[in-house]
């Protein structure tokens, strides 16, 4: 399962994506996803706030993960 | 794709064509807003700011707000464009504009196009000050 990170989640984590079914389980929900991220990148704690996208879509914290979705990590946004 | 309706993420903003792009025979009024690299924040100097972008979901969250303001305030056309990359002071950075019969349903669209905008696509902006860089709003 590939995680797409862009903004400061890219910055925490050091990379554009993440695995986060290395040498562990996969996530199979959003709020799985969510605190597998936290325990990996405890600075994710500290943030404003923390979505989940799930195939380009702000996903609830109880969708499931699916292998083919694309999944994307969205800190807090700033545009504008 | 509706097309009423304009949604762009671009290089660099064209700040003369919205006019034409938001006329139409049936709008008595058309309202636009730019968002613009201001100098300071909080007294200090910033150099650029930095724009990037979750693409396809941005897209799709912009024309969803567009929609949404074409349903609330009857309007002939909506724009909502945004650039990415690096932004010197003064450059424009975000244009939203709606026409519509009259004046006060553009007006009350572009004020939502624009705060919808900031709380929901995902688009991260980092402040180049001169000895940091610091993304805005990540940090409570």
């Amino acid at each position: 399962m590939e995680v797409l990170l862009f903004g400061i989640a890219k910055d925490i984590v050091g990379r554009s994506s993440w695995y986060p079914n290395e040498g562990d389980e996969t996530p199979a929900t959003v709020s799985e996803l969510k605190e597998r991220l936290k325990k990996s990148f405890p600075e994710f704690g500290k943030l404003t706030s923390l979505a989940v996208a799930v195939n380009s879509e702000y996903a609830e914290d109880s969708v499931s993960l699916g292998q083919n979705d694309e999944i994307a990590i969205i800190p807090p946004v700033s545009g504008g | 794709m509706d097309k009423n309706i304009i949604i762009e993420i671009v290089g660099d903003i064209d700040v003369a064509k919205v006019y034409s792009e938001l006329s139409h025979p049936r709008s008595g009024g058309i309202c636009v807003f730019f968002g613009a690299v201001r100098e300071f924040t909080q007294s200090e100097e910033v150099i650029a700011l930095e724009f990037e972008t979750y693409k396809n979901m941005a897209l799709k969250e912009m024309d969803k707000i567009a929609k949404e303001a074409v349903e609330k305030w009857d309007l002939n056309k909506v724009v909502i464009r945004h650039a990415v990359g690096k932004k010197k002071v003064e450059e424009p950075v975000v244009v939203v504009g709606a026409s519509s019969a009259h004046r006060d349903g553009c007006f009350e669209a572009c004020r939502f196009l624009i705060d919808t905008l900031k709380k929901r696509v995902p688009i991260w902006k980092k402040e180049i000050f001169k000895n940091k860089k610091v993304w805005v709003s990540a940090h409570p």
